[in-house]
């Protein structure tokens, strides 16, 4: 189920916090964040996220299409794996 | 064979049957535009006259559905824009994998096609190089 549009988007505050700074003193720096959880919304524009995916910190730079989707879709957690991966290091 | 809308040729079956031929109107929106435009259901569609085609065609034009090309473009475009942003959903588009969360241990044969095989030709190569 959605969420209630009463709420508006889900953005986890301490983030939120920092890109309002950044975009008051128009700086622009990497913000690194673990907050997946959070949905980008117009403000996030412009701006380049390193979002953690369990392991390292993947970085997403957030255009305008992105908006409405959330930081974890573009910081993939699984590895896809393909069969005969490990026959090209024999091959060598 | 009437014409509807261009290219739309449904066949000589019950109308209400033969307007889902038209990608874009299924079932219950083709059960919507004839009771709008008080048209029985149970007409053969080539019986129609010209003017209950045309009010068909208007009320198709009217309610802005998006129907054939354009339907087929929009679904098109959603597609590319979800693989350009390079999201979850569009990287499993790409890999013709499920993009809601199924399993894909077993089934999801839907997206992934027939089985392939793979192992056999494998084996073979390995055991080539350490032969010689």
């Amino acid at each position: 189920m959605g969420r209630s549009l009463k709420k508006g988007p889900f953005v986890d505050g301490h983030l939120f916090e920092k890109i309002d700074k950044m975009n008051v003193s128009s700086v622009k720096k990497p913000i690194k964040t673990w907050s997946r959880r959070s949905m980008i919304t117009p403000e996030f524009v412009g701006h380049t996220f390193l979002v953690h995916n369990g392991k390292i910190f993947n970085s997403v730079f957030v255009t305008e299409n992105m908006v409405g989707h959330k930081l974890g879709e573009f910081s993939p957690t699984r590895i896809f794996k393909k069969h005969g991966s490990h026959t090209a290091k024999v091959a060598k | 064979m009437p014409r509807l809308l261009g290219v739309e040729i449904p066949g000589d079956k019950r109308i209400e049957a033969s307007l889902p031929y038209i990608y874009g109107i299924g079932p219950s929106t083709a059960k919507k535009i004839l009771e709008q435009t008080n048209i029985n259901p149970d007409m053969r569609a080539k019986d129609l006259s010209a003017e209950q085609l045309n009010q068909i065609i208007q009320a198709i034009t009217v309610s802005k559905l998006p129907i054939e090309g354009d339907l087929r473009r929009e679904l098109q475009s959603n597609l590319k824009r979800l693989q350009a942003i390079n999201c979850y959903r569009g990287i499993r588009h790409r890999r013709s994998l499920p993009v809601r969360g199924q399993r894909t241990s077993t089934n999801a044969r839907t997206r992934k096609g027939p089985r392939k095989t793979v192992g056999v030709q494998r084996a073979k190569e390995a055991a080539k190089p350490a032969g010689k």
